[in-house]
């Protein structure tokens, strides 16, 4: 057992925790990162180091994202060329495309698979995964998670989610094709779609197995939040980026079972001849069932319980992410840091009780569905107050453009331009026509699809040179961003439009529509840029492991000059444990930019004689 | 060949913006990092500006270029209203879009980092908050307020006079089915589908023996319509987009939804200048394979050209039973109430 894995074993509190740490640590050896104890297996792979597993979640998100990204640039192609044959795709696809041109059931396995694969695997495990557990001890000062292990399981039930997901394009009857929100009966019939065989069935494994890392992860990053914040740490001192990991968490640990029993009766419908979403079924030639009674609504409602708070629990990271990167670098304090923090809380609350707006045109009580709309348009106050305040810490401020900030800008535009579509959409009215078209699409991708990326983008850029110890190269950054700033636009904003002509979703062409078929141009344009755009994702890829190995060497403590903890670390590089002596005390908030003539306070400073502190 | 061609100059390209980037950094290290930071703030901030300009003017040029492309003026009653409230919406949103986009990089040119300028710390302003909170709210009240007006005469029961048709969605295509001279629908269950009898009738039902199962659908222009939608599979989604209606064809489940047909097909071929203008229900809810495909005729007329195409339909009992004797009218009450029961 490493010296590591031995002193997490036996604390339980966060003095005795702190002392017999890093006692222990102090007096065997000096402050080394290489600690001899650590093998090749402890250190990168079991690692309980949570900047470890961070990374390893990062890296994870990373390869997700290229394959969820490659997907939408294959279904792209056919939906911008219906009548191309493209003989590289049937290299790459082989029987899903035969003569180089998509078919059509494997057209709706691509589109389920990127909405999985981007919302799940990349904007909640990529996203919340990576910065949760990087930043949470190092910005509370604490040495690591409150548990170790579970926070190494959270990343290994990850893993072995993602293996079984990925197991499922090589079934012969092709992964899931029923849509990411998999609505039954669709997904309950192999007879309905072949997808809805063996592929289904491992998308329901994996999900299984992605909720249990994702409850492991947020139970301990809620346990490390209540009680390992250091000494004057208190809640209304901690970083935006803390309280958004955190509300995520807590929105996690309460949605995500529901989803595990939305997934558990629809196993068992599809295996052991339930019908709890099934009922009066007549497929393949037959009528499936005996009984009758069943309701797939039931599983609509299950799974939006999950679904809608999962779009916040998507986005509300990147929100925390883009407050600190914009305050720092507006050299200002977070405007209203209070209403941050109220306004992230109000979101987080009332996402539990919006979720039948996706339901509007199911069917249900008209009365019920006003409810929803009531509800859901109060959750656009919040979401003003915090595109007010970003504005106005922008305000006056002296801007650095850093690449980071960049991606926090472009972050507060998308926002704002996907949050306002969601005033159409979330009026039952206006949604019997725009529901379930591109319109809905455009909506969505722009403010947790593409916003959240700028948010997972924006931390990457900020935090590399804290988690590798070297910069990544800014140039290259400016052109990642401008082409994905511009780029995402021009994807999403003509998709409005589609929508507005009233184009449904998941169509494998729309050519069999008099009604929609003029829109065959935009949709051209649309894939031309979206494959550039794709393509364009090199820039980031290779800047991204190019400067892990070989980018210019931080050499300042604190390059950003920024008032945050991890910024404090001894070395640049944290050690596992990440001070090597005490851990600071904090005296203030970490939002003193630009006070009293002073660029910036560290949190660590104590107040002056006569200085209120927050 | 071409292939090879473009995936050279694609890897050219990046090499190329690769290696101007490392020679940028190595010049931005000589300079000082912070440095060319601060210098680089000027460019920054006139792109944006630059961006802004391009951004609405990009709106405002592709608006023009594809208004024509969205869906015409609603061919229904309560379709007038939902555009009407999405107008109404656009322009809220619109307005609060131009607003921030604008402010948000105007900001970025007009704050940029600039040598010994300094940031004004500013951390909150109650009053300010208080009434960025509350004017949205007020906003919301008024979308809230006319959607949900409009929402409970669009989903409020349908008139009495109304005419009544069943869809049924199934994969890949819609059954309809009209009523027949006795006004009634029969009874069906889904156990008794099969091939030559595609949406279960109960042919012990006499009322059913004169329903009709056209392979188009025909409404009446100013005709309440009220459309009883079913699936036999998977789920669906009955969409007509002229007539600005959806709604979900559930398995087990039986959905409505009514409107009233404002325009016929004749009058919809001369407002969009279409002579070959056709309505068409489609599919919007993934269904499978061809669920892309899944659509249906529409066609709006008089009651006069209505009465005469229903007249020369022959009874879905007759097609699929051609020795059956012709269907007997069902004059039974009893059975009508019955068979209202069952069927809706």
């Amino acid at each position: 057992m490493s010296a590591s894995t031995h002193h997490h074993g036996h604390v339980d509190q966060e003095s005795i925790y702190h002392d017999a740490v890093w006692h222990e640590h102090n007096s065997h050896e000096p402050a080394n990162q290489h600690d001899h104890h650590d093998t090749f297996f402890s250190k990168y792979i079991f690692s309980m180091d949570h900047k470890m597993i961070a990374k390893q979640f990062l890296v994870s998100g990373i390869v997700w994202a290229v394959i969820g990204g490659l997907l939408s640039a294959l279904f792209r192609i056919q939906l911008g060329y219906p009548d191309e044959h493209f003989a590289f795709l049937q290299t790459l696809l082989g029987h899903w495309a035969p003569d180089g041109k998509i078919d059509p059931q494997f057209y709706l396995a691509l589109v389920t698979m990127h909405g999985t694969i981007m919302v799940f695997f990349v904007l909640t495990g990529g996203l919340s995964g990576t910065f949760s557990n990087f930043l949470i001890p190092l910005q509370i000062g604490a040495r690591d998670m409150a548990s170790p292990l579970l926070n190494m399981l959270s990343y290994w039930f990850f893993f072995l989610s993602s293996m079984v997901m990925l197991s499922s394009f090589f079934v012969a009857s092709g992964p899931a094709s029923a849509g990411w929100t998999v609505y039954p009966p669709l997904s309950a019939l192999p007879e309905a779609v072949k997808g809805s065989g063996a592929g289904q069935s491992l998308w329901l494994i994996s999900i299984a197995f992605f909720i249990v890392s994702s409850l492991l992860g947020g139970i301990n990053y809620i346990t490390t939040i209540l009680n390992l914040r250091t000494k004057g740490m208190s809640m209304a001192r901690m970083p935006l980026t803390i309280w958004a990991f955190f509300i995520t968490a807590i929105l996690g640990l309460l949605s995500f079972p529901v989803l595990l029993s939305a997934a558990l009766l629809l196993i068992f419908d599809r295996s052991i001849g339930t019908s709890f979403y099934l009922n009066e079924i007549y497929i393949g030639g037959r009528a499936i069932l005996d009984q009758t009674g069943g309701s797939s609504i039931l599983y609509q409602h299950l799974f939006w319980f999950l679904g809608h708070p999962e779009v916040y629990i998507v986005i509300l990271p990147a929100m925390g992410i883009v407050s600190e990167v914009l305050s720092i670098n507006a050299r200002k304090p977070i405007f209203g840091y209070k209403a941050m923090i109220g306004s992230m809380l109000a979101i987080g609350g009332l996402s539990f009780i919006v979720w039948a707006h996706h339901m509007f045109v199911s069917g249900m009580n008209p009365f019920v569905g006003s409810i929803f709309v009531v509800l859901t348009l109060i959750i656009a106050v919040p979401s003003a107050v915090k595109v007010f305040n970003w504005l106005a810490t922008l305000w006056r401020g002296n801007i650095r453009f850093t690449p980071a900030m960049l991606f926090s800008i472009g972050f507060v535009s998308l926002f704002i331009s996907g949050g306002l579509t969601g005033l159409f959409l979330g009026n039952s009215t206006i949604d019997i026509e725009l529901t379930k078209t591109y319109f809905v699409v455009a909506h969505f991708h722009i403010v947790m699809g593409v916003a959240a990326f700028f948010g997972l983008f924006a931390g990457v850029y900020h935090w590399f040179p804290k988690m590798f110890g070297r910069h990544m190269n800014s140039t290259l950054a400016y052109v990642h961003f401008f082409v994905t700033f511009i780029g995402s636009y021009l994807i999403f904003w003509p998709m409005h439009y589609q929508g507005m002509a009233g184009l449904p979703r998941w169509y494998y062409n729309h050519n069999s529509y008099e009604s929609f078929s003029h829109l065959g141009d935009l949709s051209k344009f649309i894939s031309t840029v979206a494959v550039i755009v794709f393509i364009c994702q090199v820039f980031f890829i290779i800047n991204f492991f190019w400067s892990m190995y070989k980018g210019r060497k931080v050499t300042e403590a604190n390059p950003w000059e920024a008032n945050t903890l991890e910024w404090t670390t001894d070395e640049i590089l944290p050690i596992h444990g990440n001070w090597a002596g005490d851990i600071p005390t904090v005296h203030r908030w970490p939002y003193d930019y630009s006070k009293d003539d002073r660029e910036f306070i560290p949190q660590t400073e104590p107040a002056r004689e006569g200085e209120h502190v927050v | 060949m071409t292939t090879f061609l473009i995936v050279g100059i694609v890897v050219l390209l990046i090499a190329i913006i690769v290696r101007i980037a490392k020679t940028s950094e190595m010049v931005s290290i000589v300079k000082g990092t912070k440095e060319t930071l601060e210098e680089n703030s000027k460019t920054f901030a006139y792109i944006f500006l630059g961006l802004m300009f391009v951004f609405f003017g990009g709106i405002a040029w592709s608006l023009m270029k594809y208004k024509s492309s969205f869906l015409p003026e609603s061919a229904s009653v309560h379709g007038v209203w939902i555009d009407n409230i999405f107008n109404l919406t656009l322009l809220v949103t619109g307005i609060v879009f131009v607003l921030t986009q604008a402010a948000l990089f105007y900001f970025l040119y007009k704050y940029r980092q600039r040598k010994d300028a300094k940031a004004f710390y500013y951390p909150e302003n109650h009053k300010l908050e208080m009434w960025w909170t509350i004017i949205p709210a007020i906003f919301m009240t008024v979308l809230v307020v006319t959607g949900l007006f409009y929402w409970y005469k669009i989903t409020g029961p349908a008139p009495e006079d109304a005419m009544v048709i069943e869809v049924t969605g199934k994969q890949f295509n819609w059954i309809a089915r009209y009523p027949g001279r006795d006004g009634v629908m029969g009874k069906r269950d889904y156990s008794l589908i099969n091939d030559n009898n595609v949406i279960g009738m109960d042919w012990t039902d006499n009322a059913g023996k004169d329903d009709i199962i056209p392979t188009e659908l025909h409404f009446v222009k100013g005709k309440p319509t009220k459309i009883i939608i079913r699936s036999r599979d998977v789920m669906h989604n009955f969409d007509l987009p002229h007539f600005r209606v959806k709604m979900d064809a559930v398995p087990g489940i039986p959905t409505t939804f009514w409107f009233t047909p404002k325009y016929t097909t004749e009058e919809m071929r001369q407002i969009t200048g279409n002579p070959k203008f056709n309505y068409e229900l489609a599919c919007a809810q993934i269904c499978g394979q061809s669920h892309y495909a899944m659509k249906m005729a529409v066609k709006v007329e008089t009651q006069e050209e209505f009465n005469a195409w229903i007249g020369g339909q022959q009874s879905y009992y007759t097609t699929v039973m051609p020795a059956a004797a012709p269907a007997p009218v069902a004059v039974d009450t009893t059975a009508k109430a019955e068979s209202k029961k069952a069927g809706i």
